[in-house]
């Protein structure tokens, strides 16, 4: 029997992915979840992170900032507003939104909340570039 | 009978009609194209957002304490009617036809007894429905200075619903607009979104899925269910402007066909008055030279 389940990305815009995968790590809200096939029925927020979507032994990596996560029927489904697949991202575009987030979080009028997922933010961007 | 200089003018001034409609047909069905990919992209996303929620609602357990915008207050008192049209005129039945749905059913809610209450997007819309339920509309809006609409837009409405079912200014919000199905085919659907119920017809009565929450349910749906009355909006937004597009070119297809239905019909008509005009001519100029 196959260990693989469905994993589909989706944007407002567009279908990201669908793929299979044997395990796929989320950086959920409250840490990192590694999902396998026959996970019971899950819903959860992510927080600013990657999705590491391993197929055998092939990886895929996406880095994403929220999104909700669903997962039932061995069918996992991200939806997200904002997936960008690693593979295309490079170091410039990466440096912009870690000096944007960085001028952000020295604002003072942002909640703890949101303080919170930029910190994520940031410092997942800059393991990133490294 | 007109004129040879009538017919000219006439003419010409179909010919130049023609022209306009044609351009709006190649316009059309340029934008068609992207508001086309984008509202079929755009359907995995709000499909499966509306599954998660109907699915969580078959789930709860406890209907007194869950948030209100999932299962509703449980009155069905005042009706919120949100009104989706195009700016811009020009697309056929389009906006009619929107126009004509949602007066159905306005008049539906008033023979009932029920309150009504309007949120018009969209100016045409709005001109439609001002003559009869004028005093119904509580909020207008209109993006008409916006080249493409996006989410943002949709958050602005989304927003608005949302303030005033929490100011407990209505008990059911039912979203109208244009589904799109082709270029040929709109359907105007009305898609009730507060509370959560399915519209598309319920094939699958599956077993209630019992999720795992993390967080807590509560925050979970505290975020989920503004998203998701953004999201139907905004896939309303997308189909719409496909459909109106669609719409527009199918009409003025037409349009520029009728056009040049006319213009030959025109012709032969000049034509015509033009060769009896001549031979009147001719045969004065004979019969005055017979006579001499």
């Amino acid at each position: 029997m196959s260990e693989n389940f469905t994993v589909e990305i989706i944007s407002p815009d567009k279908s990201i992915l669908k793929s299979e995968a044997t395990e796929v790590t989320i950086p959920s809200y409250e840490g990192q979840m590694g999902i396998l096939k026959d996970h019971i029925p899950l819903i959860t927020f992510l927080r600013p992170g990657l999705i590491i979507i391993k197929e055998n032994s092939v990886e895929k990596k996406f880095f994403i900032e929220d999104g909700t996560v669903e997962f039932s029927n061995n069918n996992l489904l991200i939806l997200t507003t904002t997936a960008k697949n690693l593979d295309n991202l490079d170091k410039n575009s990466i440096d912009i939104i870690i000096k944007n987030s960085e001028e952000k979080i020295n604002k003072d009028e942002i909640s703890d909340k949101e303080r919170y997922l930029l910190s994520y933010k940031i410092d997942i961007l800059k393991d990133i570039s490294r | 009978m007109p004129s040879l200089d009538d017919l000219k003018k006439r003419i010409k001034s179909v010919k130049s009609t023609q022209k306009i409609t044609k351009a709006m047909k190649m316009v059309a069905a340029a934008k068609l194209r992207k508001a086309q990919e984008s509202a079929e992209k755009g359907r995995p996303y709000s499909q499966k957002m509306q599954n998660i929620i109907l699915n969580l609602t078959k789930t709860i357990s406890d209907p007194q304490n869950a948030p209100k915008l999932l299962v509703g207050t449980g009155k069905d008192k005042v009706n919120l009617c949100v009104v989706l049209t195009a700016d811009r005129g020009l697309c056929g039945g389009f906006n009619s036809n929107i126009c004509k749905l949602a007066k159905v059913n306005f008049k539906k809610i008033l023979n009932e007894g029920k309150e009504l209450k309007i949120i018009t997007v969209g100016t045409k819309g709005l001109d439609q429905i001002r003559r009869e339920y004028g005093k119904y509309v509580i909020k207008k809006f209109s993006f008409k200075n916006k080249k493409q609409i996006s989410f943002n837009e949709a958050e602005i409405i989304g927003k608005e619903i949302i303030d005033l079912f929490k100011k407990d200014q209505f008990d059911k919000c039912i979203l109208f607009f244009n589904n799109f199905k082709n270029v040929i085919t709109q359907i105007p659907q009305a898609q009730q979104i507060i509370p959560a119920e399915n519209n598309s017809s319920t094939k699958e009565e599956k077993d209630p899925i019992f999720y795992e929450f993390e967080p807590e349910e509560d925050e979970i749906l505290e975020d989920l269910l503004p998203k998701n009355i953004s999201t139907q909006v905004f896939k309303a937004f997308l189909e719409n402007a496909a459909s109106e597009q669609g719409s527009r070119m199918t009409a003025m297809d037409n349009a520029t066909r009728n056009a040049g239905d006319l213009v030959d019909k025109l012709t032969i008509n000049y034509n015509r008055s033009r060769q009896a005009s001549i031979t009147k001519e001719l045969i004065e100029i004979i019969s005055g030279a017979e006579s001499l």
